[in-house]
């Protein structure tokens, strides 16, 4: 049996009760808003891209704590990464947590994010830890479009 | 004070009532289960899973048309169940009644029927805030389609409709009006036959949901003016994937089917067909017999308890539910608070402690409770909040089940209160 405690561990409840960069941005190069309609939760993800690399990452958000967690890690986990890296974290992340016997488990890449693998026990809360990274990959892929204009 | 403590005896034994139940023996996470999502589907009872059995087993077969034994026996068996939900809601013959796939169903087959043939352009739809997606969307629709226009009735803070303003929302203009006679969302009991009274004095006709209602209190549909009524089977202790819509006789008669094809014919050639008559005229293909069936099962279970009943025990535990909850002064809880306004649904929301983490914490508790928005996405708007939990009872659950509902918010505030 899975227990409670493998989804919220220390580190996820402290990310909830003290998201880090938890502000709207106010000169974003670009945004994505994210809704999950299963439960109502929304995100907006802003970041402030220089030369192709994630300068800054912030977001606002109303979500249970697993989305507000995961959200708040990411944006320590992608901050300073160029954009194709930060895409590459995605990928691990996701996989992580939707994967068992993955490889990623010690990935230090994904630095606080690897504590979510619990969430792998929980399937309807996989896509609470996913938002985020669904509406940064919007705003990533929205800078794309608005650079090639 | 003896006919004091005789009416204090709870009129039904619900320990009894829980045996009739398997499911309820089951343990999750080594707890037992507290099945409180009630509003979502209902728990059945060994009677309705046997009748399944019984009719896969013993006299599976195609209804209409056959002469053989195991055919006859379906289509009797079929009809039956047919005559049974029409008496369970009061509809005036069991031609009335149509089977569908569930209440969403029902509805929409009255949008694409009845309401396209009537519904023009400068023409009002009068619905409520507390709809289902289910008995809003298909009107959305319509008026789009149509060039008509969408009307609310407004609702109080506390969650019932704003009576006053019937008479400025429902006008000649009003062509049907759709309300829900339960809310899923905030327990509200709406009172339709008024609603029913101010449409049809306009000339319009009403449709009642009556999805959260039908399962829980004694439904007559000729009492409430109800020109259509939709319902579900699965939500009232019969299967899934069967439901009803009942619809006035001589509307039905001048409705169009909405599915052509096998069953629903009278004589066809290759040039065109005529229809055959009611209910079958709108029952094209092959139905749900089998549910169909157990439904009616659903339904003699349900008379046998009694909907008086049932409609006592769940206020009682309603207002026992709703005293327990008003000590947790974390929690808002929305809809009425006297239950006799109030179904046995009660969606609460605590803005630090979000539904879905109190949902994941609740379950490894054995505890079953929804949260989300409840297909009523604009309420939760309207509420100022992006989803509730919601706990929603039936007649087997007990006081002791809401103690545990109780113990365990409890225990998740503790879980998840902030370190600082």
């Amino acid at each position: 049996m899975t227990d409670l405690q493998d989804l919220y561990q220390e580190i996820v409840m402290d990310h909830n009760w003290k998201p880090r960069n938890f502000h709207k941005m106010e000169t974003p190069t670009c945004s994505s808003h994210g809704f999950n309609p299963f439960c109502g939760d929304t995100i907006t993800v802003y970041a402030s891209i220089a030369e192709e690399i994630i300068t800054d990452v912030s977001f606002e958000a109303a979500g249970c704590s697993i989305s507000k967690a995961s959200a708040s890690m990411m944006t320590e986990a992608v901050k300073g990464l160029t954009i194709t890296d930060a895409k590459t974290v995605f990928s691990k992340f996701h996989e992580l947590v939707t994967q068992t016997g993955n490889a990623y488990e010690d990935d230090a890449s994904l630095g606080d994010l690897v504590v979510l693998a619990g969430v792998r026990a929980f399937p309807t809360r996989i896509k609470c830890a996913t938002l985020s990274w669904h509406a940064l990959k919007g705003a990533l892929e929205d800078e794309d479009t608005v650079s090639t204009e | 004070m003896a006919t004091q403590a005789a009416s204090a005896q709870p009129s039904l034994d619900v320990a009894r009532i829980r045996e009739d139940f398997p499911i309820l023996n089951r343990m999750v996470y080594g707890k037992p289960l507290v099945y409180l999502d009630n509003a979502a589907t209902s728990q059945k009872p060994r009677s309705v899973i046997e009748s399944l059995v019984d009719y896969y087993e013993n006299y599976n077969a195609n209804v209409h048309r056959g002469v053989h034994s195991l055919s006859m026996e379906a289509t009797d068996a079929m009809e039956a169940a047919r005559t049974k939900v029409a008496k369970f809601v009061g509809a005036e013959t069991d031609e009335c009644i149509i089977w569908t796939r569930n209440a969403t169903e029902s509805l929409n087959l009255v949008a694409h029927t009845w309401a396209r043939a009537h519904v023009h352009e400068g023409d009002e739809i009068v619905t409520t805030p507390m709809e289902h997606h289910s008995n809003l969307v298909p009107w959305q629709e319509l008026a789009i389609a149509k060039g008509a226009k969408l009307r609310f009735l407004p609702m109080t803070d506390e969650g019932t409709l704003d009576l006053t303003a019937v008479d400025s929302v429902i006008s000649k203009r009003t062509k049907l009006v759709a309300v829900t006679q339960a809310s899923n969302s905030l327990g509200t009991i709406n009172p339709v036959e008024e609603l029913a009274q101010a449409a049809h004095a306009h000339g319009a006709k009403i449709l009642v949901d009556g999805a959260q209602s039908a399962p829980h209190m004694p439904v007559n549909v000729q009492d409430l003016g109800a020109d259509f009524f939709a319902f579900s089977g699965h939500k009232m202790m019969g299967p899934t994937g069967i439901g009803a819509l009942y619809t006035k006789r001589e509307i039905l008669d001048e409705m169009e089917p909405l599915l052509t094809g096998g069953e629903m014919v009278l004589q066809v050639t290759y040039e065109k067909a005529s229809w055959a008559d009611l209910p079958m005229r709108f029952e094209a293909g092959t139905p749900n017999i089998a549910d169909a069936i157990a439904f009616g099962v659903a339904t003699d279970y349900l008379n046998n308890l009694g909907m008086d009943n049932v409609r006592k025990h769940e206020e009682s535990l309603t207002e026992y539910a709703l005293e327990r909850f008003s000590q947790i002064k974390e929690f808002t809880v929305f809809g009425p608070r006297s239950v006799e306004l109030r179904g046995g649904i009660i969606s609460f929301h605590n803005e630090n402690l979000h539904p879905h983490d109190l949902g994941t914490y609740l379950d490894r508790q054995g505890i079953a409770i929804r949260t989300g928005h409840h297909c009523t996405m604009p309420l939760m708007g309207k509420l100022g909040v992006p989803a509730t939990a919601r706990a929603s009872l039936y007649v087997y659950n007990t006081e002791a089940e809401i103690d545990c509902l109780i113990e365990a918010i409890n225990g998740a505030l503790r879980y998840f209160r902030n370190g600082s």
